[in-house]
């Protein structure tokens, strides 16, 4: 048995527990030279893989084998990654801790009582958990941050254009982008620079220069402009999670940088012009999964009417549903310019606000969640209190803006994030920074 | 239907052309070749909705929907976006289509357009972009089947929607104004309209006072206007139509019947597709379209009369089918008599061919024959009453125009013998030649003696020439 067959065994026994993969792949070797040679990747569940099982953690494509790779995965396999299996996640990424799966949940390898995040907490548990070198995740309002957070490693939702979205099952296509995870900074530099690939396949792929982040891991901090919006220590901030950000806040200002507090009014309308318009774009996007091509199949039906009711309904889980019917009322007529046109115009004052930021400073820093990572169960019945958990994460989504969570500290011995936003295709300053929040930080991610 | 009948009469059409000079479809790259082909073969992930596939806009779509905009004297849009139409049925593989819109923030292709026609002009409200569908099929009726096949080859098949303000006065408006449109997108070369439903009608009309009633489903051109007929008289019947509804028309039976009262277009839950920027069009790109775009039917229609001398009225036909048109001109290429051959091609030619049901592409003639049959007629070595005799001939049997001449001047009494046959005649007749020479009409005479004694096989025109001589 080699090396890695024996590694592939631990990791299933250990997934009994943690719950980090829905499929395990058959590990078939990757000869190809590069990067990620030698390196072991979880993959969200959400990314098609050709020939592997790819579920999006739902009963409805229980059974679906996608006849293609993303592009991201094609890029993974020619740099030689060993593609370990698809990563647990909330039903079509939509949710903030990963219980939202058709496949059980997922649990936080720093506590097993407690979530890990999401909806990429499988991903995010997979690395902290030593099951995988390093992850991928899919961001729409924070699903990779927050499990990065939650579970203590780095997660990194980059620029809308800048990887492509070509087999990514959409949840909210116009906020998200595929991202790396990983237990530090520069393996998810490493793996960033190998994803982000330009793609003639997604039209809102964006053909920029590439750029090597891992050799700007390095530069000089000092005098660099760091804007701390006062709305990100709101209600509901745990103040551990406060203090534990702000002093790591104040170790980048004894390191040189420039530290301003500011206000960004708009920022309180985020978390609503989000769920608008993620649950309308996922009202549409999910409208495909009727039975009839693939997927969930209830038997025959007395017309097509009742068997695509029929199959979305044993299909869909709960959380799902509620989302795409949100999303249908707030798109209807009548309702339309009251939410959709309104959460739209929401959208463009937090992006021009964003902007005006972006001027004046290098990057916005706060932290990624409200509070420590909560208990399994804990927020399922409240939906609500649920979506509030994403008030830090989704103004970059909206604005389509580069967003990075580094962990920062602990406390009760759970990991809390430090998130970094800078401004379009500025990866590069969200890396750096991160780099030297790993070297003053005062600990190592193990 | 007596003309007044149409008072208070507006009608609306919605065309759907397919761009079928496209070798792709709209957004992926699977053939768009798809009619004959067997079921669900032209396919990819994009065209069958697979999860996690993305739409990439075909460019020649867009190429060919500003053309056709340019053509109609419509606006090109510089920032012209996709929306997706909700609806859940089982044609349509993402259960939305792509297509565009006009509310919300979004802007078709093209806008306010007008098109001439010789019953009045019709503005065009917009041009839009959008997917085909694929394609339900039944067992035997759509009632009785149990079973529903869907071939998707022609799912996302590229269409252009060319949307018309109520300015059609009358059916027989309607069918002039689609056939300007059928000869404008041939002229321009994006849609062949003889294949089998490449372009569609649907159509609403309402009367005086009524609510405005939507027709689907119509097959053909010559479909629209019974079927408008038909939908005028049954809300003239009713006392105008009291809800706003679509109704199906059944060619079978020639009525139209009630499909459903009518969804607003609020039902399709429209909004802008997030997998499709907007297209930033500039005006030079435009520019590069409107210089390069070929002779369109009016403008020809101008040329026709003004420099070739063609009465309105034959011009008018000939230009209507874009193949009719270059087809006479081919044959003015060979022999330049426009009056003789445009009205062969018009009347007696087109004439056949709608009575036999034959398109004009499969005409057995070709212009270089026609032609020579003109020639014949300038070098009066036949009069026209024979040419068109040869001609007639040769359509209904199938013998060539070549043949048909070659036996008829086979015939006829060369012109080297008539002087002989002349002068024989007009020693015989003394009296007429004085006549003649006395009263114009007298020699008709001498010109019936020589025919009776070659038996009706002498050119005519020829021996009148010859005769008038022999008068000076």
């Amino acid at each position: 048995m080699s090396q890695l067959s024996s590694q592939f065994e631990e990791i299933k026994e250990k997934n009994q527990t943690i719950n980090a993969y829905i499929t395990f792949s058959d590990l078939s070797d990757n000869t190809s030279n590069g990067k990620l040679s030698g390196k072991t990747i979880a993959i969200k569940d959400t990314i098609s893989t050709a020939g592997l099982r790819t579920t999006c953690a739902s009963k409805m494509l229980e059974n679906y084998i996608p006849p293609f790779d993303a592009h991201v995965v094609s890029l993974l396999k020619n740099q030689g990654a060993t593609i370990l299996g698809k990563a647990n996640c909330d039903e079509f990424a939509m949710g903030s801790s990963t219980e939202h799966s058709a496949f059980g949940v997922t649990r936080n390898p720093h506590d097993l009582e407690r979530v890990p995040g999401g909806s990429s907490g499988g991903s995010a548990a997979a690395v902290a958990g030593n099951l995988a070198d390093l992850a991928l995740g899919s961001d729409t309002g924070g699903s990779i941050r927050c499990p990065a957070s939650f579970c203590g490693i780095v997660g990194l939702k980059p620029t809308y254009g800048l990887v492509s979205r070509y087999g990514l099952i959409a949840y909210g296509n116009s906020l998200e982008q595929i991202g790396p995870m990983a237990k530090n900074v520069h393996d998810c530099a490493l793996l960033l620079e190998c994803i982000s690939d330009y793609d003639n396949r997604d039209a809102t792929c964006v053909n920029t220069k590439k750029i090597k982040y891992t050799e700007h891991l390095d530069d000089d901090i000092s005098n660099m402009k760091i804007a701390v919006p006062k709305e990100f220590f709101g209600t509901g901030t745990d103040p551990k999670v406060e203090e534990t950000v702000r002093n790591t806040i104040d170790k980048l200002a004894s390191e040189g940088a420039i530290v301003e507090e500011i206000n960004i009014e708009s920022i309180k309308y985020s978390l609503a012009a989000y769920y608008i318009i993620a649950m309308s774009e996922a009202s549409s996007n999910l409208a495909r999964f009727d039975g009839l091509r693939y997927g969930l199949h209830t038997g025959k039906s007395k017309d097509w009417n009742e068997l695509f009711s029929n199959n979305r309904k044993s299909g869909f889980g709960f959380e799902v549903k509620r989302r795409i019917m949100l999303g249908t009322f707030a798109l209807s007529s009548g309702y339309f310019d009251e939410y959709y046109i309104k959460a739209q115009k929401v959208r463009s004052i937090i992006t021009n606000d964003f902007k005006k930021i972006f001027d004046k400073f290098d990057a916005i820093v706060g932290p990624t969640m409200p509070t420590l990572p909560f208990k399994l169960g804990e927020k399922l019945t409240n939906p609500l209190s649920m979506y509030m958990s994403d008030i830090d994460t989704v103004s970059a989504n909206l604005a389509g803006i580069p967003s990075i969570s580094v962990p920062c500290g602990y406390s009760d011995n759970l990991p809390i994030g430090i998130q970094i936003m800078s401004s379009h295709f500025e990866e590069k300053t969200l890396l750096n920074l991160g780099s030297k929040i790993e070297q003053i930080r005062g600990f190592d991610v193990e | 239907m007596l003309s007044n009948d149409f008072d208070g009469v507006k009608i609306g059409l919605e065309i759907h052309c397919q761009l079928t000079a496209l070798n792709t479809k709209m957004f992926c790259n699977c053939s768009s070749d798809y009619r004959g082909k067997p079921p669900n073969t032209l396919l990819c992930t994009v065209c069958t909705g697979l999860p996690g596939a993305l739409p990439v806009l075909n460019k020649r779509a867009l190429e060919a929907a500003i053309k056709i905009g340019l053509a109609l004297n419509c606006k090109i849009s510089n920032n012209s976006n996709f929306f997706r139409k909700n609806y859940f049925y089982p044609d349509s593989p993402k259960n939305y289509q792509i297509t565009q819109y006009d509310k919300a923030g979004g802007e078709a292709i093209a806008n306010n357009g007008t098109v001439e026609t010789n019953l009045g002009s019709v503005r065009i409200t917009r041009i839009q972009m959008e997917e085909d569908p694929g394609k339900l099929q039944y067992e035997g009726s759509i009632t009785t089947s149990s079973n529903t096949l869907i071939d998707y080859n022609r799912a996302g098949i590229s269409l252009v929607e060319i949307v018309t303000e109520p300015d059609i006065v009358s059916p027989k408006h309607a069918r002039e104004f689609l056939n300007t449109i059928q000869s404008i997108v041939e002229t321009i070369g994006e849609c062949d309209s003889k294949l089998d439903g490449s372009m569609r009608a649907d159509a609403n009309v309402s009367i005086s006072d009524g609510r405005r009633v939507e027709i689907k489903n119509i097959s053909s051109f010559k479909e629209v206007e019974r079927a408008l007929n038909f939908e005028i008289t049954r809300q003239k019947t009713i006392q105008a139509a009291s809800k706003m509804e679509t109704r199906h028309w059944d060619d079978v039976r020639r009525v139209t019947v009630t499909l459903r009262v009518k969804e607003d277009e609020e039902g399709y839950r429209y909004f802008p597709d997030p997998d499709l920027p907007p297209m930033n069009i500039s005006e030079n790109y435009i520019d590069e379209f409107r210089q390069s775009l070929p002779e369109l039917p009016d403008k020809r229609l101008k040329r026709f009369t003004k420099e070739i001398k063609l009465s309105e009225e034959i011009a008018r036909i000939l230009i209507r089918n874009k193949i009719v048109a270059d087809y006479f001109e081919e044959t003015l290429t060979h022999e330049y008599n426009p009056k003789l051959l445009s009205g062969w091609i018009a009347t007696d030619i087109m004439g056949y061919l709608n009575r036999n049901n034959v398109e004009f592409s499969d005409l057995p003639i070709e212009s270089k024959a026609l032609a020579s049959l003109a020639k014949s007629v300038s070098d009066s070595k036949i009069n026209d009453s024979t040419a068109k005799a040869i001609l007639l001939k040769s359509l209904s049997s199938g013998t060539t125009i070549g043949d048909l001449l070659k036996s008829e001047l086979d015939n006829l009494v060369s012109f080297d013998d008539l002087p002989k046959i002349i002068d024989t005649v007009i020693s015989d007749n003394p009296k007429a030649l004085e006549d003649a020479k006395n009263d114009s009409q007298a020699i008709h005479f001498l010109i019936g003696q020589v025919m009776k004694v070659t038996k009706g096989r002498a050119n005519h025109s020829k021996v009148k020439e010859l005769i008038e001589t022999k008068l000076k």
